[in-house]
């Protein structure tokens, strides 16, 4: 085999090994929703729900607790941790190009993004739950708080210094406050982004398992209580799928299924979002 | 009209420029707060970790971080176990991950159609954006029982007689343990790791690819010879990204790993990553110093990671500023 041939033939093999490794992410991909929808589909059904999570043993049941929990935890989170986020993402793009400041808190946002999540749950399990004696909804948000407010900084961030500045010029020319131009003219201009990233902060917490294994804990009755331990479906999945019942670990599936779907979703609409609105 | 200018036009104009400026003090105050609050929660992490971790690393002494007892019943504790099982499932995910990283942005950035490349890189986002309990639950009931049944048998086959390489291969195929979770994880870090790779591999000047083309090379060359060499250090902090997400990855790893308190030197074996043993045992640990260990324990991930993901963000930063230049 002469040189020629050689070098086109490793050519050959490199690009088939590398569409074999695309193929391979996708087949993953596809064979994880596949599982989800042909496991988990058979268990969404009215009384899935409607009902509360079954006793062990007892036939039946559904997830009603665990869906309200985990909605009200979600909305306490993404109520909190958005004007946190958009305000810390306005500070480091409008006053924070130069401060030393700006630029350690830019590294620990870009740090926290991926640090361990279980980590975050026992901070809020020594912070919170040790020093007011019991597991919370309210310190269920605070976790899952900690973990969507620096994807919620960073997009916003980013999505600013996007902002050309003679868009801010032509504000400050004629005669705007500072804030007014944060607020009303740049802010507004890069809706679309910081909408998404928000979106993204949800997905991103809308499975988090590990945070709320220490916080929220877990209620095996209906509560919409977040002062008191509530009900998760994160948790709940992770302990039915767990369980030796078989009517459990058919409804770890339904909510896997769902939390699964809701988590796509959001991720598919932020970046369609996105797309739009940039391509304009 | 004229005349109400005429009243006091400076007194106005003087007031408003007032109050601007106290709101404008007031806006910069508040963003201000708001961003120290992201400092604050990481070093109120560290803090209360290490206040809560502090009464086991002073009645265990420095032994606790290669101590290999962890024995709830003896009260003895140590973290070796399972700094083992992370750090081993976070090579064994790396191994794997990397070489298809590479791939998918390869091919992404080279040899994919133009048409398909977005809804491409986006399936690929997507697989990052399944929630890891999923992949747990998947890996458990899913992808363990073929495991054990197809390919561990195999492996034993293959290299159980190889002297080093049959012992890690060694042991009942029950398709759970540190193997298997190091498979599992390897799926979960491949959308960071690939578009890492894919973002940093499109800093790269046409112009010197095409140079390279232009002199003949192939694809592979191009890619091999350029654009690696070019991407160098963003795509070692692709890598380190990849681990800083494998090291603390807790629920997928929690449900494949077999949760067995020792080290054995079989990849098929079950045992415990920090993570795994955070999330089983935190629940119903008792007050003193079990639950002062697993602080501790996850005071050292807490550091580890951040060591690593630190790594990786000076990495890729360096790596893509140089498109500027």
């Amino acid at each position: 085999m002469n040189l020629y041939s050689r070098r086109l033939w490793v050519n050959r093999i490199g690009i088939a090994l590398s569409m074999l490794a695309m193929v391979l992410g996708l087949v993953a991909l596809m064979w994880i929703l596949w599982t989800l929808f042909s496991k988990g589909f058979s268990a969404l059904n009215w009384d899935f729900f409607t009902h509360d999570t079954p006793a062990p043993g007892s036939a039946g049941g559904g997830l009603r607790n665990a869906i309200v929990g985990s909605l009200m935890i979600l909305g306490v989170t993404t109520l909190v941790s958005t004007p946190v986020g958009i305000l810390a993402g306005i500070y480091l793009a409008e006053y924070g190009s130069t401060s030393k400041f700006a630029a350690v808190t830019r590294f620990v946002t870009d740090i926290m993004l991926s640090a361990p999540s279980i980590v975050v749950g026992l901070f809020v399990y020594a912070l919170v739950v040790a020093t007011t004696g019991g597991f919370s909804g309210w310190a269920g948000s605070l976790a899952l708080c900690l973990i969507a407010i620096p994807v919620v900084v960073r997009t916003t961030e980013n999505m600013l210094r996007l902002v050309p500045s003679s868009l801010r010029e032509a504000a400050f020319a004629i005669g705007a406050p500072r804030w007014q131009v944060s607020l009303k003219v740049t802010l507004r201009a890069v809706k679309a982004g910081v909408v998404t990233g928000i979106l993204l902060a949800i997905a991103r917490v809308t499975g988090e398992t590990a945070p709320l294994l220490f916080t929220a804990l877990n209620n095996q009755f209906f509560s919409a209580d977040m002062s008191k331990p509530i009900g998760n479906l994160p948790v709940v999945i992770y302990q039915f799928a767990m369980s030796p019942y078989d009517n459990w670990v058919k409804l770890a599936w339904g909510g896997a299924l769902l939390i699964a779907m809701l988590v796509l979703g959001l991720n598919i609409v932020a970046r369609v979002l996105f797309r739009n609105k940039s391509s304009v | 009209m004229q005349h109400a200018a005429q009243t006091d036009p400076v007194d106005l104009h003087a007031a408003r420029v007032g109050t601007f400026k106290l709101q404008d003090t007031l806006f910069h105050q508040v963003t201000l707060a708001f961003a120290f609050l992201v400092l604050a929660a990481l070093a109120g992490i560290m803090i209360s970790l290490t206040i809560e971790a502090w009464p086991a690393l002073k009645h265990f002494g420095p032994a606790f971080f290669w101590s290999n007892v962890w024995s709830v019943p003896e009260g003895k504790f140590g973290a070796l176990i399972a700094i083992y099982g992370t750090v081993v499932t976070s090579i064994i995910a790396l191994l794997i991950a990397v070489p298809l990283s590479f791939g998918i942005a390869l091919f992404l950035t080279e040899t994919c159609p133009v048409w398909l490349r977005r809804p491409l890189g986006m399936a690929i986002e997507l697989l990052a954006g399944v929630p890891s309990i999923i992949y747990g639950i998947w890996g458990l009931f899913i992808f363990a029982p073929l495991f054990s049944q197809y390919v561990q048998p195999y492996l034993q086959k293959a290299f159980g007689d190889v002297p080093v390489l049959g012992s890690l291969f060694a042991g009942p195929p029950i398709g759970i343990g540190i193997l298997t979770a190091g498979i599992v994880l390897a799926l979960m870090v491949i959308p960071f790791v690939a578009s890492v790779m894919r973002d940093v591999f499109e800093t790269v000047p046409p112009v010197l690819k095409e140079s390279a083309y232009g002199l003949g090379c192939t694809t592979w060359e191009v890619v091999t010879n350029i654009v690696l060499p070019y991407t160098r250090v963003g795509v070692i902090g692709g890598i380190m990204l990849g681990l800083g997400r494998a090291l603390g990855e807790t629920m997928a790893v929690t449900f494949v790993i077999g949760n067995a308190n020792r080290i054995a030197g079989s990849l098929f074996a079950p045992g415990n990553s920090i993570a795994s043993t955070l999330a089983n045992e935190f629940g119903e640990a008792d007050p003193g110093l079990h639950i002062s260990s697993l602080f501790a324990l996850g005071l050292v991930l807490f550091v580890i990671t951040f060591v690593v993901l630190a790594l990786s963000r000076w990495l890729i930063h360096s790596g893509t500023v140089k498109q500027g230049r």
